[in-house]
Order: C-alpha cells, then structure tokens, then sequence
C-alpha cells in the first residue's frame, strides 16, 4: 500500500473505532488497522457496556441494530467465603425506564463488528488480518505511519493513533509506552456457558431482555488480589474471573484451575447448572490506574483506551473510557489537522479534553485504589472469612444467647486482624477512593 | 473440565510457525527457580518436558502474560499473523 492517509489507526476495538467513527464524520481520511480476521476476533471484555459513551458516538444507536445482549436493571455485589456470601443487590425500575440501556452486556466479536460497519458506512477503510509490526517515524524521530505484516505493508499518514489494546508487542518494541510490570495488570479468564433465554431470566427473575451484573470478591481468588464476574446475556452467562499477575506467579496458580473452582462454589453452581461452555478467553486488564497512564501524545501520534492503560479498576469501566478516549482523541486530532500541525504541542489539546473529562477525574481519584488491594490481601482472605463467619452465627438459631455470640464473633475479629491493621485498613480504603 | 477440554471450545486457525519462542531453554532449566511460565499460562502453552520446555502455541490465548512474567524475560512473542491465532465467537 502506497495510499497515504490523514489519520491511521491501530486497532479496530472501542477506542479506534469511536475514533475512526467521529474522524470520517468530519471528512477525514482514515484507514483502520485490525489484526484479528474481523473485528472482535481478539477482543474480549466482561462484557458491560455503557450506553452514554456510545450515545455521545452514535445517537439512537439501539435503533440502529447495535447487538445488545441484555438491558441491565439489576447490579449484585458478593462477598463470598468458602461455602457461601453475603449479597447486596440493587434494581431499579428506572433502569428499563428513562434509563434504559445505562449499562447492557454485548459480545464482543458481534458488538464490535456491528461497531466498525458503522465507522464504515461513515466512509473510514477497515482492514482486518493485519498485524502493526512498527512505527514510520521520519529524521525528526516524528511517527509518520506504520509499517504492517503485509509485503509493501508501510502506509503514511499525518497522525497515528495507536488503541491497540493493553497487550501491545508495538509499545514493547517502540517504546511509546514501558511495558507493564506483572502486578500492574490482572489477568482474567472468560467462559462463556449458554443457556436457554428462559433459563437465565428464571434463575435471575428477569423479564425477557433484561439482564443482572454480579461483581464478586472474597475467598475465590484464593488471597490474591482479584475479582470475579457473572453477567447475563441473551443465551448465555459470561463467567469471569482474574487476579492480579504477580500474584498468579507468586501463588503458582492455575488461571483455568482457579475458573473451575470458582464455577464449583456453592453461590455461582446453581446459576450455571446445565449450561453448556461454550468458549474460553483470557485478556489483562490495566489495573495500574493513573500512575501507569503514559504520555498519551507525542510528535505524531496519540494514545486511546486500553493501549493508554485507561481502566477504572474500582468500577470496572474500560470500554466507555476506550470509547469517550478515542471519541476525544479524534476532536484533536481533527484541530490539529486544520491547524496543520501534528507535533505533540499541536496535538495535546488531547491531554486536556481527557482532564476536562470525567476519565481523568475518575482515574485521579482512585490513584491509590491499585495500591490499597495489593497492600490489604486482608480484603480477599481473613476478611470474607470473618464476615461469613458472623453472618453465619446469627443466622444459626441453636439457644446461645445473643451476647455470647457478638463476643465469639469479636474475638474471632481480633485474633485474624489486629486493631491497628483494621485502623490502617479503614483509613487507606478511606484514601483510595476518597481522592484528594 | 480440563484445559484441553477448554481450549476445544475455541476457533483457531494455526499458523505454521509458532508466534512464541524461548530465547534460551538452557536459562530455563538452569537458572530459572520458579518458572511462573509453567502455571500462569491460561492456555497451558508452556509444559516441562524431559530435557526442556515444549511451547504448545497453537492454543495460545494471546494474553501477553508469558512475556511480562518471565523472570529473565526469555521469551519471543509476537502476535500471530493477521487473521492466525484465535478468532472470539462470542468474545
């Protein structure tokens, strides 16, 4: 390819192609790199996706086909022990009301197929099966295009925008951003188990179309620091479970070893019984937060979604912050173009439409919530231990009296955690997620 | 179920060359204690043989997670060519 673009884009997943998308609706010329056969073959989330990001891409986007799974109208939290958890649920009828499609489940290798026909009805060329092997840069050290896995595979343009994801060979080779130490990522595994529709609504009491979340932590991560997730979809549950990556190594754990584990407790079998797996993935997720966050610009290029490690680990949002990057992204990219100046300093109005937005603010916020669940592995062992524990005893009806057991329960709390450890706790949970 | 049990669910289409390499098996074996490469695999690409590490590439998930956690950072990866290695279904 000789072709020479205005704008060239690693990676048609959310963040390439909200970007690609706002780009050609200002007549930009942009061409889309996907390695994967299609888009979607290699991506993966859990998969919830927020409907005011994509809404502020492409207005009525539920009129317009968009594969959406389920309309989330039920959110769970599990704390979970060894043989059970304690559950905190909220559901809202707003949620299929005025608020409908706030949050609604999508497979990935659909959603992000039906995502990229839309960028390319909007005139921006996609090309799949094709690998970015590394950046164009000129004697400046200006990026100037990219070179492909195709023969002639070197295609120009005036600015690259990498949103090639949080597993990036061409970061690690070029540099644009230091290749992620283990524990700044999470590695999660995925299976998908299908069910009929009329099972899944029965086991969530759901009318048809509509769907429940179950954020999970406790004892199945096994000490580490991790998460796990169930989410409904039209014919399917997506089983999710990861954990922090040097806790993996450290702990010799089996990520497959730990999914079948998690399937086998008690509060997630029920849910899953009779269901037929169907596909298994794995994928990291950015779970350094801000600290890690690279330049997002430079001389010739920009940074979007996960590639940019932009990753709410608190509320387990990537795919809006993907989005709403890359749409910004593309804001700046299009005054650079007619400011005709593609430097960093042309380019950095990128910075400050990421600060203005809620994705900085988020992520400034929780900058010590990365560092708080690798200090206080208390969160995933003695704790839920300890709070099924209570729960249990007070549930149990066996003649002892009340008292007795509020004071079992207290010393059984202070032999696991010391006062000074549970004060240190409160005070930096306190700090991860207050801000400053 | 059993990872190849797993690892069957998936569409693949396999590349001829592998798209991951251990740069020096003698590192591995030699000098390596915890070999985290072993367990943390998703896929279980990496298995100990008899005299060296066989690098089963054809299930490969594509997570990245080999490259970073190697200990000596002994590993080639890149990713598989356009349109070989896996394609999500469902993803």
């Amino acid at each position: 390819m000789i072709e020479n673009f205005d704008v060239v884009i690693v990676g048609a997943g959310p963040a390439g192609i909200s970007a690609a998308y706002i780009l050609a609706e200002k007549g930009i010329k942009t061409i889309v790199l996907e390695r994967g056969a299609y888009p979607g073959a290699k991506n993966i989330s859990g998969g919830v996706l927020y409907g005011h990001d994509l809404g502020q891409i492409i207005p009525g986007f539920a009129e317009k086909n968009c594969p959406i799974e389920r309309n989330i109208i039920e959110s769970r939290i599990w704390y979970l022990g060894k043989n059970g958890g304690l559950s905190l649920s909220y559901r809202d009828k707003v949620f299929s009301g005025d608020r409908k499609f706030n949050a609604f489940t999508v497979g990935r290798a659909k959603f992000d197929r039906w995502f990229a026909d839309q960028a390319k009805q909007k005139g921006v060329l996609v090309v799949c099966g094709t690998v970015v092997i590394d950046l164009l840069r000129d004697n400046r050290n200006w990026v100037i295009g990219v070179n492909t896995d195709r023969p002639e595979g070197e295609i120009k343009a005036k600015v690259v925008l990498l949103a090639d994801g949080i597993n990036s060979p061409l970061a690690a080779k070029t540099g644009f951003r230091p290749e992620p130490k283990p524990h700044q990522v999470a590695l999660a595994v995925k299976e998908v188990i299908e069910l009929p529709a009329e099972i899944i609504q029965e086991r969530f009491n759901v009318e048809p179309g509509q769907g429940v979340t179950i954020e999970i932590l406790g004892e199945i991560t096994q000490g580490m620091n991790g998460v796990a997730a169930i989410y409904t979809n039209q014919h399917s549950l997506s089983v999710n479970i990861g954990a922090n990556l040097f806790d993996l190594s450290k702990g010799k754990i089996r990520p497959y070893e730990l999914i079948e584990k998690f399937k086998n407790h008690p509060m997630v079998s029920p849910l899953i019984q009779g269901g037929k797996p169907s596909e298994y993935t794995a994928h990291w997720l950015a779970e350094g937060g801000y600290e890690t966050i690279p330049h997002l610009c430079g001389d010739g290029f920009l940074i979007a979604g996960d590639s940019g490690m932009l990753f709410n680990a608190l509320h387990r949002e990537g795919l809006n912050l993907a989005m709403t990057s890359g749409r910004l992204a593309a804001e700046a990219i299009a005054e650079a173009l007619a400011k005709g100046d593609f430097s960093r300093n042309g380019l950095k109005t990128y910075i400050s439409k990421l600060k203005n937005s809620y994705i900085m603010h988020d992520l400034k916020k929780y900058r010590k919530f990365p560092h708080f669940l690798n200090l206080h592995k208390e969160m995933f062992t003695t704790l839920p231990e300890w709070t099924n524990l209570a729960a249990r005893e007070m549930l149990t009806v066996n003649g002892i009296p009340k008292k007795e057991k509020q004071a079992m329960i207290w010393r059984e709390f202070r032999q696991r955690i010391s006062l000074l450890n549970c004060l240190r706790l409160l005070k930096d949970a306190w700090r991860s997620v207050h801000g400053e | 179920m059993k990872i190849e049990d797993k690892l069957f669910l998936n569409r693949f289409r396999v590349d001829d060359e592998s798209h991951l390499r251990i740069i020096d098996q003698a590192l591995c074996l030699n000098q390596c204690i915890d070999q985290p490469c072993l367990y943390i695999c998703p896929a279980n690409v990496y298995r100990m043989e008899k005299d060296h590490i066989s690098v089963n590439y054809e299930g490969c998930l594509e997570c990245g997670s080999c490259r970073v956690a190697c200990p000596h950072l002994n590993i080639e990866w890149r990713f598989p060519r356009g349109g070989y290695g896996i394609s999500h279904k469902f993803g």
